[in-house]
């Protein structure tokens, strides 16, 4: 919502542009490989990733311009890492604001300092602070430039129906209604999911306490880039206050509607303004501000049983909804894009087994519990759901005023990568192992030579070994070979010898490892990496 | 902890039970259980103190 006199897309430093539905009408109706509903970050970022393995696409959004309103704003390294290999990164890096850093406080004295993990290693910062209409831009104009992709706006899809060997798509614009075969359909349509809905398909799970609102203000404000949690402020006693720094001068301020607040009530424009302007008062900002954006939510965490129904796989909101404060939400999505576009590319062109497709619940799915668990355990905090929950939390808080290690409590967890651990693609660990990164895990950053590790990787498989010999006798398999030596931060973060190897997915985690590689064993993981023979 | 140790530590929680006000005592119960946890550092033995102090609260 905006104030009274400003459309939805009039925006106080973001110019929404406007899309027309397609002007080449001829080709509509033509069969496509992959039909994708849902222009936002999701589905573009699934499109590109579908580009990137050469795979075209018909990306469908029901809008005629980008979602209102800054939303997502906190994107992870682990985003990035996804963004960087699909060669978009570079005006995000420009326009992001890094942080690493939060404060916690309470009744107005800081409680907690707490870092992400963070070093030289990392080619990235753990996190970054930008509005979702400058993802949804920046991933727009690679999809405007990229060939692969065919982008149709204001076409909403009314109707989809198994055929043999896909899906019947109804689309409807302002000119025409229209049927359309693709032979897979990416669900990238939002909480609200039109397909889910035309499925008959639920999310499960529940509500929790706590309803937030969201409200983006302009002003001029002098504080680092470092996420400030409130709790129990003189503002909004009882409640949870974050303040987010965003680009543009912009500022997020997201607030706790107490017990019995009324919902619509308190976000009417008013109301908005006056919380907004306590909380500036507690922050100490006495300046003028100008109210952007605002809107209300409350902590979810429901999913779908499966991902997968037939040839329609749901990513993003439309598999799995979690609450905000892990900011979890648009980052998942994003990963599940990502590891659903490689795995759909490798079974189309016939390099990898049709069996690989059925991983992508275990491992996306077994990623959103993993944020039920952590983003569970931060809506107790930042909204006590019983009076036990609640004694406990103000405990805490109130021990933390004088004993620190009390205040770790309140630490809100958001950077734990997820390790796949129940893939049916991903091999056991060797046992050999002592330490270092497990199958199913996310490839660690570390040095090599000037640059990271993740710049060796090629775009598909990569066998990283330390050793000259096992090469040679794999040279028939579809992978790039990343040879390092022994004695280096790789191989110490890897905890490898000149014998090991780690073979690592297209999605950069790690898909076996081996203490002394074998050729054999090799051949064997990148089978099982790819569900099967396809010879 | 010698007999009277313990007598010492029971007469100091009722002064400062009786110090601290009637809807605020639930709040320093639970901080000195943080507390004392934090300094016994053995969590799987507060637990069972847990359990312990739970059994005959309805007698």
């Amino acid at each position: 919502m905006r104030p009274a006199g400003r459309s939805d897309t009039d925006s106080l430093y973001f110019d929404y542009p406007h899309f027309d539905p397609p002007a080449e009408r001829d080709a509509l109706s033509d069969p496509v490989p992959v039909a994708i509903v849902g222009a936002g970050p999701v589905g573009m970022t699934a499109a590109l990733a579908l580009a990137h393995e050469g795979v075209r696409s018909v990306l469908l959004d029901a809008k005629d311009t980008f979602n209102d309103g800054s939303r997502a704003i906190c994107i992870s390294r682990s985003s990035y890492q996804i963004l960087e290999r699909l060669g978009v990164l570079a005006p995000f890096l420009e326009k992001s604001l890094p942080w690493t850093t939060g404060r916690s406080f309470y009744r107005g004295q800081q409680i907690l300092e707490f870092e992400m993990p963070d070093g030289l290693s990392e080619k990235f910062r753990p996190m970054y602070n930008i509005e979702q209409q400058y993802i949804e831009q920046f991933l727009w104009q690679a999809i405007d430039r990229e060939p692969l992709i065919d982008a149709r706006w204001q076409s909403r899809v009314t109707g989809v129906e198994d055929t043999d060997d896909g899906v019947m798509l109804t689309v409807e614009d302002l000119l025409d209604r229209y049927h359309m075969k693709a032979d897979w359909l990416l669900a990238a349509d939002g909480a609200r999911s039109t397909i889910r809905g035309l499925r008959g398909l639920r999310l499960k799970g529940e509500n929790h306490e706590g309803r937030y609102v969201i409200a983006d203000v302009q002003m001029n404000h002098d504080y680092p880039t470092i996420r400030r949690a409130l709790f129990d402020p003189d503002c909004r006693r009882g409640g949870t206050v974050l303040v987010h720094r965003q680009p543009d001068n912009i500022w997020r301020i997201d607030y706790q509607l107490r017990d019995g607040e009324d919902a619509s009530d308190a976000i009417r424009e008013e109301a908005v303004r006056a919380s907004v302007a306590s909380v500036l008062d507690e922050i100490g900002h006495s300046g003028d501000w100008d109210l952007e954006w605002w809107s209300v939510y409350s902590a979810n965490t429901l999913a779908l049983d499966d991902y997968r129904d037939g040839r329609i796989f749901f990513i993003g909101d439309s598999a799995h909804i979690v609450p905000i404060f892990g900011v979890r939400g648009l980052n998942n999505g994003l990963a599940d894009a990502s590891n659903i576009a490689w795995k759909l590319a490798w079974v189309m062109q016939g390099r990898a087994n049709a069996a690989l497709l059925d991983s992508y619940t275990p491992e996306r799915r077994g990623a959103t519990l993993d944020v039920f668990a952590n983003a569970s355990k931060s809506a107790r905090f930042m909204a006590p759901p019983t009076a036990g929950w609640q004694l406990m939390r103000d405990a805490a808080l109130n021990l933390a005023l004088s004993h620190p290690f009390a205040g770790t409590l309140a630490n809100p967890r958001q950077m734990s990568p997820y390790t796949y651990a129940d893939s049916p693609v991903i091999a056991p660990d060797d046992p050999a192992f002592s330490h270092g990164p497990v199958p199913g895990a996310p490839l660690p950053g570390t040095r090599v030579g000037d640059g990271f590790l993740s710049d060796c990787l090629g775009d598909g498989f990569s066998l990283i070994t330390f050793d000259g010999a096992l090469e040679r006798h794999l040279d028939d398999l579809d992978l790039t070979i990343v040879s390092l030596p022994p004695a280096s931060d790789a191989a110490a973060r890897l905890a490898a010898t000149s014998s090991s190897a780690y073979l690592v997915c297209p999605d950069a985690h790690i898909a076996a490892r081996w203490a002394e590689a074998t050729p054999k064993a090799v051949r064997d993981a990148f089978t099982l990496a790819i569900a099967g023979d396809t010879t | 902890m010698t007999a009277a140790d313990l007598e010492t530590v029971y007469e100091a929680l009722a002064k400062q039970l009786d110090a601290i006000a009637q809807d605020k005592r639930d709040l320093f119960l639970a901080k000195l259980v943080l507390l004392l946890s934090h300094d016994l550092d053995d969590a799987s033995q507060v637990l069972s103190r847990i359990r312990e102090s739970a059994a005959n609260i309805d007698v």
